[in-house]
């Protein structure tokens, strides 16, 4: 016994290295598993709390961008509204719908919460973002994250008033997308290279494509409304191996100056989540 | 200024300047990352104890992971260059110089040269172990090697920089004190 304790007392330092170096890679494996790192709720709080500190700074220099990307954002909305049509036929009227439940029995499915982003990376091999808006707000994990001009990523973590999104310039970030008109679907992906190009894999040859095209969210993106704009095509070659095409994408966010974001909450979610892991035993 | 008072500034200051400054720099090539919150730990002083060394690089490391956003990434690189320093402080110089000159090490306690090749030692290998983690993550051979050498070069004009810019008065430890 006495031996053990000279041998420990002996090799003390060592052991202490190991013992630390242990901790924080199994911090590090838990992380990368479930985006749940130890203590994540108060160091939330206290990273959260200086990054909107920063922010308020960083804030003014952006905000001449900001307010014109806002105002595009509510020219492009308001244009899409139904008051904006002209219809001289007076047997058909159109209403603008704000309730949650209209008269034929349509709910709403999507509904948008406002965020400020308080912290941003891009130049990380997994980027995060960081939002002013937590649980108390009514954020949850899995929802999804756009911004004025396209789709930003989900979110990993929920403290009481910070949530941390996986941008879409993270190594795990997979999202569903589809080519517009054509309707083939593939997913988007990023591979560390450049944070202003994603990379748009499993479109087969057959696809009719061009550069320029307009890549969307698909109606298989899981938490993501159909239709938004994800990026547009800048750069097509063929990969040998798989006889799919191998697309570049230029992001529609741009992620080095994005200042809001929409959180997206899906009312259906759990319902149809609960539905698919009754029915599907092989996932 | 005591020490004690001096090494928490540098901490706050050092990571502050990781996260708001370096990590928002526009990413130039995909192999260079601008790395310098790790100079922190190699202008610990001297004297101070092994125990408290790897306990300090653990919770630096870790601060730092909270603000990047990578818990446990950093603090696990800041703990194997804290367990490694004072091995190559040993070998780079005699010891009672080390122990009762000078307070930490810097260019006027060790000599350019000394200093410089500790620099290169802990910093080369600070970057292959923080690139061979992330490494583990994505498997990509020519990632690894490019990274390392490209963010090392890199870490190595920045400390060049820090060093020219905020000159350290090398405080002489005198017998009396």
């Amino acid at each position: 016994m006495r031996n053990i304790f000279l041998f420990i007392k002996k090799f003390f330092v060592f052991f202490l290295f190991l013992v630390l170096q242990v901790i924080s890679i199994s911090i590090l494996i838990t992380y990368n598993k479930t985006h749940q790192a130890i203590f994540s709720g108060i160091a939330n709080e206290m990273t959260g709390w200086v990054s909107s500190k920063y922010n308020d700074v960083e804030y003014y220099f952006r905000l001449k961008k900001t307010n014109e990307d806002l105002a595009a954002e509510n020219s492009r909305l308001r244009t899409i509204l139904a008051g904006t049509l002209d219809e001289p036929d007076t047997t058909k009227l159109s209403r603008i719908d704000s309730l949650l439940k209209d008269t034929l029995g349509r709910v709403r499915k999507f509904n948008f919460l406002p965020a400020k982003v308080v912290n941003n990376s891009v130049n990380h091999e997994n980027n995060y973002i960081t939002l002013f808006r937590g649980s108390k707000q009514g954020v949850n994990t899995n929802m999804a994250v756009c911004g004025p001009d396209g789709i930003v990523g989900r979110i990993v973590s929920v403290s009481d008033n910070y949530s941390i999104v996986m941008s879409l310039l993270n190594h795990n970030s997979k999202v569903s997308a589809m080519i517009l008109h054509s309707n083939y679907t593939g997913i988007v992906e990023w591979h560390g290279s450049d944070p202003q190009y994603l990379e748009l894999q499993g479109i087969p040859k057959s696809a009719k494509l061009k550069i320029g095209d307009t890549v969307i969210t698909s109606n298989l993106s899981g938490n993501f409304p159909e239709g938004l704009i994800i990026g547009t095509v800048t750069e097509n070659s063929i990969d040998q191996s798989t006889g799919n095409y191998h697309l570049k994408l230029k992001s529609a966010t741009n992620f080095f100056t994005i200042q809001f974001a929409y959180l997206i909450e899906n009312s259906m979610w759990t319902e149809q989540k609960q539905l698919e892991s009754k029915s599907i035993v092989n996932p | 200024m005591s020490s004690l008072l001096k090494n928490t500034i540098r901490f706050i200051l050092f990571i502050l300047i990781q996260a708001y400054v370096l990590d928002k720099i526009y990413p130039i090539q995909e192999y260079i990352k601008p790395i310098l919150y790790f100079l922190f730990i190699l202008w610990l002083p001297f004297n101070i104890s092994r125990p408290a060394l790897l306990i300090v690089a653990f919770v630096f490391g870790l601060c730092m992971d909270y603000f990047s956003g990578t818990p446990g990434l950093h603090s696990s690189a800041c703990l194997l260059i804290a367990y490694l320093r004072p091995f190559i402080l040993n070998i780079l110089l005699p010891r009672e110089i080390a122990g009762t000159s000078y307070a930490e090490p810097s260019i006027k306690s060790m000599g350019f040269a000394a200093y410089g090749v500790y620099i290169l030692i802990l910093t080369f290998i600070h970057h292959v172990y923080l690139v061979f983690l992330e490494w583990l993550q994505f498997g990509d051979l020519l990632f690894f090697i490019g990274k390392i050498t490209l963010t090392t070069a890199l870490s190595l004009v920045l400390i060049l920089i820090t060093e020219m810019l905020f000159y350290r008065k090398a405080k002489y430890k005198t017998n009396t004190a």
